[in-house]
């Protein structure tokens, strides 16, 4: 406690600040394994995006090569991995390339509603007054509206209804980007006004901080750490959305990008006939995704929350004696989650991120 | 048997993300029949923690080692609290032990009557009626005091004032007539003059009830009010066992004396202000005020057109140059609203505000920014008065950014340096994130930042409301310095006497948004007029069982007086 006991300045390591890397190790028992998990899966997706040029061995509108046509229907084969479709196309090779289709999806919707979601709900909630009601009242509104009709609609008017690649992901895109910009509107006004009455924002507004420093300097970095969770979760219901648009009939022609929904909506009378290769790998291609990215997302929701989170037991009265009166916030409330005073707010940084004490 | 309670070498730990944390380490107590044993330490030294163990109520984060051995009032069953499932465990609560919460107004579920809470707990333990659980219900209500508890027991929480809300709390703990009961803070959440009934209360528990009680509490003046024996905790371990009176008059351990050296008393303030009104210069009192307030109104506007909450009515006061103005008054006296009005966060609402020349009533925050570099504010929680992503040094340069005496962070960083020493907190301090300090250090920091501009006014809103006794001292201690040091005139806001007496040239009397007293410490506190402040100041306990017993015979003629 005294003055004098000056230690140097240590920076974590940067293995603990990066988002991810950071939860990871923190993760323990089944919540490693899901993250893990969820982890290797959107590795997988990702990769494949990238590589798809390499590994898939057709192109996505390809029918035939210099041995002639696909032949439409074939059951898997070492020729045609996953079989072909009723379209004559390579199942495989779609399969691969509708991943780049899946991720122009997430990131477009992602962007989109990102920013016009964060700066309303921080002027709406920093600012208040009669603004701040009509939006909320805006937001709730679009609640009220099924994500997949404002899809149908907005479809037909980028695209008119006929679908090449960016009139469908731009018709997906822009109906999640409507949906989520009341989630990121909510979740970044919430947070604006809880921290608008923290004592550090009041104590900007004594020193005379001009209402934009206070805003951006001390409110916005302090209200984005659920950001990066609610961006995981969003994510997959994008892909929801663009093939359940494509399943529709809404999405993407063949020939201008491949994209798992609109196999589907294809693979549909295959099904009662016993061809099961058209429906089944577009099918657990969108499962594997959407697993994936829910994965992650629920394993960094857990982890971000001490209460939600797992640890080793010690063993029985293990551990250093914690110094009295550095410990913040008065005495050691333990209720169910754990020590309240070793874990309080400040023990998170931007990220979401627990910071080591 | 005559120990209610047998606590034998506990060890706990929990798990956290940092690794394992002892909280307690090799503890032994024992509390007899009847015996008000108070367990008193600082944040982190384990008291609450050994307190909840008696309970059985730690977290799955927690592991155990020792043994708790609680017996029943009887003194025929003996059972060891760390083994025990939690079925048996829910039998002993409540009819072997029961606790007492630090804050009633969320002990209670809002949305249950009073009456249906204690008979919950009656009809918990054992096969009794309704009709017998409400009559059960009722009585104890009548013997913890309060009044009409045939009517009040069907009345909801929120019906209750907060005094009221912990006897409530207090007739659930003694419904089943436990031997023993834990209560954490009982009074740290209240009052002065509610937590001396509460003491009252809690005395009777003892005397009439036969019930043993641990105290758990930071705060001397309760120890020395109420219990019969103490034992010091200090990371994780007991300094010192002795009772009451031995442990005031001689205490043994290092640790208890400079606890108790710690606490601040009541008229020991007057010396040092007698020698600064002394060291004052000649027509000092002539000066402008930096603060003058005529008829000071300030209220919140109500809901729904109903009239609003009139906070402050009718206060006048003046600030003059380097002189400190001590305001001290219960929650809800207005105090911490005058606080704000000064800082321009709350809105004047009638009469005469002038602060460094500028008239509060009415202005508008563009007039006003330009003077706010002549002010500086330190915030009573030190835990969110930081930005938790700015470094220390980076928090510190904030004034010197905003108002253009510095380009960036860096640049302030020498002045930022010698500010930080000049609250003795070592330069690589800056580097380091609010939450890498200590409570004490940041509310130090906090005052680095508010001097920053050396303001000619500070305003300090219970700066050390949430610091242990000898972190506040240290505080305190500094302040006074700083003050000296600087000069600058200063509103110090607390709902301590004792510690507002220590630093104030005067001190004002806030009663329900009326000042009701003012004058210099010792006119104030040596000669109270005003019945409310001679109330006050009859119910502040004194850490020191021979006078508290003295005082509290005087608070007692002062009640049936008035």
């Amino acid at each position: 406690m005294t003055a004098a006991s000056a230690t140097p300045v240590r920076r974590r390591p940067l293995r603990d600040r990066l988002p991810i890397v950071h939860q990871l190790r923190q993760s323990m028992g089944l919540q490693r394994g899901m993250l893990v998990a969820g982890l290797v899966m959107v590795a997988v997706f990702i990769l494949c995006s990238i590589v798809a040029p390499l590994i898939a061995p057709y192109g996505f509108a390809q029918r035939k090569d210099e041995s002639g046509s696909f032949g439409t229907q074939q059951p898997p084969s070492p020729e045609h991995l996953f079989g072909t479709t009723v379209g004559g196309y390579d199942v495989f090779s779609r399969v691969i390339w509708g991943t780049q289709t899946a991720i122009l999806v997430i990131v477009i919707a992602v962007v989109l509603s990102i920013f016009i979601g964060v700066a309303l709900g921080l002027f709406s909630g920093y600012f208040g007054g009669w603004l701040d009601r009509v939006l909320v009242v805006v937001c709730d509104a679009i609640y009220a509206f099924p994500s997949l009709l404002l899809a149908i609609v907005l479809s037909i008017v980028i695209s008119q209804g006929q679908s090449n690649l960016w009139g469908g992901v731009l018709a997906a895109a822009g109906s999640i980007t409507v949906v989520f910009i009341p989630q990121y509107f909510r979740v970044i006004r919430a947070e604006t006004v809880r921290i608008k009455a923290e004592a550090f924002v009041e104590s900007a507004k004594v020193l005379g901080a001009s209402n934009s420093r206070i805003v951006f300097k001390h409110v916005f970095r302090n209200a984005t750490r659920t950001l990066p969770l609610i961006i995981t979760l969003n994510s997959s219901e994008a892909i929801l959305t663009l093939a359940a648009l494509g399943f529709l009939g809404f999405g993407i022609e063949p020939t201008a990008a491949a994209e798992w929904g609109y196999d589907l909506f294809k693979a549909q009378s295959d099904v009662t006939s016993g061809i099961w290769w058209t429906a089944f790998f577009p099918g657990a291609a969108i499962v594997f995704t959407v697993l994936g990215i829910t994965l992650v997302g629920e394993s960094l929701n857990d982890l971000a929350d001490p209460r939600l989170r797992g640890r080793r037991r010690v063993a029985q009265a293990s551990g250093e004696v914690a110094a009295t009166s550095v410990v913040p916030g008065g005495t050691l409330t333990a209720g169910p989650g754990g020590l309240a005073g070793l874990e309080d707010g400040q023990s998170f940084d931007e990220h979401g991120i627990e910071v080591r004490r | 048997m005559s120990t209610v309670v047998d606590i034998r070498n506990l060890g706990v730990s929990f798990a956290t993300d940092a690794g394992a944390v002892k909280a307690v380490d090799d503890v032994s107590l024992s509390v007899a029949r009847g015996e008000v044993l108070a367990i008193v330490g600082e944040s982190g030294s384990g008291k609450t923690v050994t307190a909840k163990t008696i309970l059985g109520l730690l977290p799955e984060t927690a592991t155990t080692s020792g043994a708790v051995v609680l017996s029943n009032r009887e003194g025929t069953r003996e059972t060891d609290i760390i083994n025990l499932s939690t079925h048996q465990l829910r039998e002993v609560r409540g009819t072997d032990v029961a606790m007492v919460f630090q804050e009633p107004s969320t002990a209670l579920n809002p949305v249950y009557t009073v009456g249906w809470q204690i008979m919950e707990g009656i009809r918990a333990h054992g096969d009794v009626s309704k009709k017998e659980a409400r009559a059960k219900a009722i009585d104890i209500l009548r013997r913890v005091g309060i009044p009409d508890p045939e009517e009040r027991v069907d009345h909801y929480p929120h019906q209750f004032s907060g005094g009221q809300k912990q006897r409530v709390v207090i007739a659930m703990a003694l419904v089943l007539d436990p031997g023993l009961i834990v209560a954490d803070e009982p009074t740290t959440a209240l009052d002065v003059t509610v937590q001396a009934e509460i003491l009252d209360l809690l005395r009777k528990c003892r005397d009439e009830f036969g019930t043993a009680i641990v105290l758990i509490t930071h705060n001397m003046g309760v120890v020395a009010d109420l219990a019969d024996r103490v034992a010091v905790m200090y990371e994780g371990n007991v300094v010192e066992q002795a009772d009451v009176e031995t442990l005031f008059s001689a205490p043994q351990a290092d640790y208890t004396k400079a606890l108790l050296a710690a606490v601040p008393y009541v008229g020991h303030g007057a010396a040092s202000a007698v020698e600064r009104v002394a060291a004052r210069a000649a027509g000092w009192a002539e000066l402008t005020p930096v603060v003058e307030a005529r008829g000071l109104e300030i209220s919140y506007p109500g809901r729904f057109g109903r009239p609003g909450f009139r906070a402050v009515d009718g206060v006048d006061f003046v600030i003059r140059p380097g002189e400190v103005l001590g305001l001290v008054g219960e929650s809800g006296s207005g105090k911490t609203t005058i606080g704000r009005a000064i800082a321009g966060l709350t809105k004047v609402t009638g009469g005469s505000l002038q602060v460094l020349g500028a008239e509060m009533n009415g202005i508008r925050e563009r007039n006003f920014r330009p003077l706010r570099s002549r002010l500086g504010f330190v915030f009573q929680d030190p835990a969110s008065s930081f930005n938790p992503l700015l470094t220390i040094a980076e928090c510190v340069a904030e004034p010197l950014i905003i108002h253009g005496r510095a380009k960036d962070a860096n640049a302030a960083r020498a002045r930022v340096n010698e500010l930080l020493e000049a609250v003795q907190l070592p330069r690589a301090y800056g580097d380091r994130y609010p939450h890498e300090l200590s409570g004490g250090q940041r509310q130090r920091a906090s005052l680095a930042r508010a001097l920053a501009l050396e303001p000619e006014l500070l305003i300090a809103d219970e700066p050390t409301s949430a610091l242990d006794v000898s972190v506040q001292a240290r505080v305190l201690e500094l302040f006074a310095e700083l003050q000296r040091e600087f000069g600058f005139a200063s509103l110090f806001i607390s709902h301590d006497l004792a510690v507002v007496d220590l630093l104030a040239d005067r001190i004002g009397v806030l009663y329900r948004g009326s000042l009701v007293e003012e004058g210099t410490g010792a006119e104030v506190l040596g000669a109270p007029k005003h019945p409310y402040t001679q109330r006050l100041l009859a119910s502040l306990p004194v850490p020191d069982p021979v006078a508290q017993a003295e005082r509290r015979a005087e608070l007692r003629r002062i009640r049936e007086a008035g």
